[in-house]
C-alpha cells in the first residue's frame, strides 16, 4: 500500500513510519507548514521540520513538506480568535485535526495517488465484521488520543492509519531507541502550536481582538472581583477572577462578552444536569440511547443518555456535571469505552 | 558542474592545496592561480582585475553594498531575497514596485532615489521568471536623481545569457555566484568600480584587498574562471539553441493544455526560463508528481522549514494569489536537449491534467 506519513517531527510518527516498513508499505513523510508566525513547540517550527526530515532519511524515504498556511489561518486560526471574541473555547488541534489532517492533507493524498495517510496518533483503527471501520481508543490508556480525531467519519477512517495506536508510549520510545531515532527521547508536544510559552494565549489574542474589562458577580449579582479580559475567561476556570484569596474556591460558571460581565460560584452552580452538543459527526451510524460521554481530551467518559432532536443532539448526565465550556468537543464512546461512537461541540 | 570546472579544480584539493595568503613556493603556486583566475573573470565581466572581489556566494555580494550602506537603500519588489531582506532591514530601506512583467517601474524607482541615496541595487535578470531589467534606463534615472548614490546589480542570473561587457559599464557594482553556470557551489564574486569604497562585510585577515577578509577559496576561485569562460565562450550559441528548446517547450505544454499562462513576454526575458502559471491546480502537488517522474522543476522559494512561499515576485508583478499557486518553473540549461523538453512536456501535460480531473 501507498502511504503518506504527518512526520511532525514528533517520536510517534518516526516510530510510525518504522512500523508502516516493516509492514511492508511504500511510504513517503510529509510535514505540514501550518503557522507562518512565532512558535517553540508543536507542528510548525523549524527545528521540527528538521527533525522530520532527518528521521526520514534515517527511514530512507522520501520527505515533503507542504505549505497548508493559508488553510489553517482560514479553518483554526481565524475561528479561534473569532471564538474567543465571542466568548467560546474551541479546540484549535481538534480544528486542525478536522479541516487539515484529515481533510486538506487526506484530499492532497488521495490527488497524489496514495491509498492512505497515517499519522502518529494513538487511537486505533478497527474494523466489523460487516466492513464498517470502528474508531477506538489507543493502547495505552494513558496516551489515548482517540478523542482529537473523533471526527473521522467511515470515508476518512477507511483511508486512515495510526500505526502507533498499538502500542504504548513506553514501546514506542523503546523501538525509537532501537532503530536509532534521532527523536527517540524528544518531549512531546503539549501546547497549541501557534501560541508561544513567553507570551501565552492572551498575548496572542490581544494582538488580534480588542478585550474589554470584565466584572466578575456571585450568583446573587453581587460583585465580587474584576478580569482584565473577559473574552479569555473560560467556564470552570479557578483562577485569575481577581477573587480575594482565603475564600471558598470559586468557578466561572457563565461568562457573558457582551454584557462584560463572569458570575462565578462553588462547584454545584457548575454541575449541570445536560449538556447541547452541536455539529455532531458520527463514526458510524447515528446512536442514542445510554453510553459514556467525554468532555475534555484526558478526561473520563461518564455514562449519559443521548437524545438526538431537530437541533442536534443533547447529552442527559447520569449525575449532573460540571458545565463544559461551550467550543469544547464532547466525544461519545461506547459501554465498554472502547469505540468513539461520535462527537460533536459543546453548544450551551 | 561543467566538467572544465571539475577538472580545474581537482588539483587545488590535491596536489596544490596550499593557503595564497602563505610566503612559501606552493603559497606562490596557489597565489599565481587566483590571480590568473581573477584576470579571466575581469576581461568576461567587462572590469578591471583590481575591481574584482571574491566572496562565498552571491548572497554575500548582495549583502556587501547593502547592509552597512551609509544612506538610503533603494531596490525592486522582486528582488532575490538576498537583496530584499537587507534593505527590509535597513534603517532607511525602500522597496518600489514593478511592473506585470516583474520589470522596476522607473517613475516610483525615480521618487525613491534622493540626493542622499546611498545604495540603488536592481537585478539583472529576475531569478523566478527571467524577465532582464532595462538596465540602461535604470541607470539614466538613478544617476539624475541620485548622483552620488553606488547602482548594484544582482547578475547572478544574468552570467549565463548576457554579455557581461555591456552590463559593466552601466552599474557600480556586480554580484555573481558560481553554481549559476555550471561553477561551484560556495563561490562568488562582487565587481566593485575603482574608487567606490565599500565597507567590508567580513573583516579579518585583510585579504582581497581588505574588502573581504578570509582565507581564499583556490579550487571554487579557479573553477569559477573555468566555468565561466565556457559559458562566455559557448553563450550566444547556447542562447540561440535554447530560446529553441524554451519556446519548443512552452509551446508543447500550451499546444495540450487550457489555461496555461505565460507569466512574462518571451522577448521580455532570457532563454532558458519557461514560467508558466496553471489554472486551476496547485503547484505544490504539480512538483510532486513531476518529481516521481524524475523532471525536477521548482515553483517558489521555500522558506526555513523546505515550504513552498507564495512568490512575493508573482504578487509584486499583480499576479492573483490563487493563479501564482499554480505557478511553475521550468530551467533550461548547457545540459538540456530535445528529447529532455520532450519529456517534460508530457509529464508536465499530463501532471496538470490529472490533477484538474482529480481536483478536490
Amino acid at each position: 500500500m501507498k502511504v503518506l506519513l504527518a512526520m511532525s517531527g514528533g517520536v510517534d510518527s518516526s516510530v510510525a513510519g518504522a512500523l508502516l516498513l516493516r509492514e511492508g508499505h511504500e511510504v513517503v513523510g510529509v510535514t505540514m507548514k501550518l503557522w507562518g508566525g512565532d512558535s517553540d513547540t508543536g507542528c510548525c517550527s523549524v527545528s521540527d521540520v528538521d527533525d522530520a526530515r532527518r528521521v526520514a532519511q534515517q527511514l530512507d524515504i522520501d520527505h515533503l513538506v507542504f505549505n497548508f498556511g493559508d488553510d489553517f489561518d482560514t479553518h483554526v486560526v481565524a475561528p479561534y480568535v473569532a471564538a474567543h471574541a465571542a466568548g467560546v473555547t474551541p479546540n484549535p488541534c481538534i480544528e486542525c485535526n478536522r479541516h487539515v489532517k484529515f481533510d486538506r492533507l487526506l484530499r492532497r493524498a488521495d490527488q497524489l495517488g496514495f491509498d492512505a495517510v497515517a499519522t502518529g496518533h494513538h487511537a486505533r483503527i478497527g474494523r466489523r465484521p460487516d466492513g464498517t471501520h470502528t474508531l477506538e481508543r489507543g493502547a495505552d490508556a494513558a496516551k489515548d488520543q482517540s478523542y482529537v480525531v473523533h471526527m473521522l467519519d467511515q470515508d476518512a477512517l477507511a483511508r486512515t492509519r495510526f500505526p502507533v495506536g498499538h502500542i504504548d508510549k513506553a514501546e514506542v520510545r523503546r523501538l525509537a531507541a532501537e532503530l536509532g531515532l534521532r527523536t527517540a527521547s524528544k518531549p512531546d508536544s503539549q501546547d497549541v502550536c501557534f501560541i508561544t510559552s513567553t507570551g501565552g494565549r492572551e498575548a496572542f489574542l490581544g494582538d488580534r481582538i480588542p478585550t474589554r474589562p470584565g466584572r466578575v458577580v456571585d450568583t446573587s449579582g453581587a460583585e465580587v472581583g474584576a478580569v482584565a479580559a473577559v473574552e479569555m475567561v473560560t467556564i470552570g476556570q479557578r483562577r485569575g477572577l481577581g477573587l480575594p484569596g482565603g475564600g471558598p474556591v470559586r468557578y466561572a460558571v457563565d461568562v457573558d462578552v457582551p454584557g462584560a460581565t463572569v458570575v462565578v460560584g462553588d462547584e454545584a452552580d457548575l454541575r449541570r444536569p445536560s449538556t447541547r452538543v452541536a455539529d455532531v459527526v458520527w463514526t458510524g451510524r447515528p446512536v442514542d440511547g445510554e453510553v459514556l460521554v467525554q468532555t475534555s481530551a484526558h478526561g473520563t467518559a461518564r455514562p449519559a443518555r443521548l437524545d438526538r432532536d431537530d437541533h442536534g443532539v443533547v447529552v442527559h448526565w447520569r449525575t449532573p456535571q460540571r458545565r463544559v465550556a461551550p467550543g469544547q468537543s464532547v466525544v461519545v464512546y461506547d459501554l465498554d469505552d472502547v469505540c468513539v461512537l461520535g462527537g460533536g461541540t459543546a453548544a450551551d | 558542474m561543467r566538467p572544465v570546472a571539475v577538472d580545474a579544480m581537482l588539483p587545488y584539493l590535491t596536489e596544490r592545496y596550499a593557503n595564497p595568503s602563505g610566503s612559501h613556493r606552493f603559497a606562490r603556486e596557489a597565489r599565481r592561480a587566483v590571480d590568473e583566475a581573477r584576470d579571466q573573470i575581469a576581461e568576461i565581466l567587462g572590469v578591471a582585475p583590481g575591481e574584482v572581489v571574491f566572496t562565498s556566494c552571491g548572497t554575500e555580494s548582495d549583502n556587501t553594498v547593502l547592509v552597512n550602506a551609509p544612506g538610503r537603500v533603494v531596490c525592486p519588489a522582486a528582488e532575490h531575497h538576498a537583496v530584499l531582506h537587507p534593505v527590509e532591514a535597513h534603517p532607511d530601506g525602500v522597496v518600489v514596485g514593478t511592473d506585470a512583467t516583474g520589470q522596476v517601474d522607473l517613475d516610483r524607482l525615480s521618487d525613491a532615489c534622493t540626493p542622499d541615496t546611498a545604495v540603488v541595487s536592481v537585478m539583472a535578470v529576475n531569478n523566478e521568471v527571467g524577465t532582464i531589467t532595462d538596465l540602461a534606463a535604470v541607470a539614466a534615472v538613478v544617476r539624475e536623481r541620485a548622483p552620488g548614490a553606488l547602482l548594484h546589480t544582482d547578475a547572478v542570473q544574468a552570467a549565463c545569457w548576457l554579455d557581461l561587457r555591456e552590463v559593466a559599464p552601466l552599474v557600480d557594482a556586480m554580484s555573481f555566484s558560481g553554481h549559476k553556470f555550471g561553477g561551484p557551489k560556495g563561490c562568488g564574486v562582487l565587481t566593485v568600480r575603482e574608487g567606490v569604497a565599500v565597507p567590508p562585510l567580513i573583516s579579518g585577515g585583510g585579504q582581497e584587498r581588505e574588502r573581504r577578509s578570509g582565507t581564499h577559496n583556490v579550487a571554487g576561485i579557479v573553477a569559477f574562471a573555468a566555468a565561466l569562460a565556457e559559458t562566455d565562450a559557448t553563450r550566444a550559441a547556447e542562447r540561440e539553441r535554447l530560446t529553441g528548446l524554451r519556446d519548443r517547450l512552452v509551446d508543447g505544454i500550451s499546444a495540450q493544455l487550457d489555461g496555461v499562462h505565460e507569466t512574462v513576454p518571451r522577448d521580455r526575458k532570457v532563454a532558458g526560463s519557461a514560467h508558466l502559471c496553471f489554472e486551476g491546480i496547485e503547484n505544490e502537488a504539480l512538483l510532486f508528481l513531476l518529481d516521481q517522474a524524475d523532471v525536477c522543476a521548482s515553483a517558489a522559494s521555500a522558506c526555513a522549514s523546505g515550504a513552498m512561499e507564495p512568490s512575493h515576485v508573482l504578487a509584486a508583478m499583480g499576479v492573483d494569489r490563487s493563479l501564482a499557486g499554480g505557478a511553475l518553473r521550468l530551467s533550461l540549461g548547457s545540459t538540456t536537449t530535445s528529447a529532455d523538453v520532450d519529456r517534460a512536456v508530457d509529464v508536465v501535460v499530463d501532471g496538470v491534467a490529472h490533477l484538474r480531473r482529480t481536483a478536490p
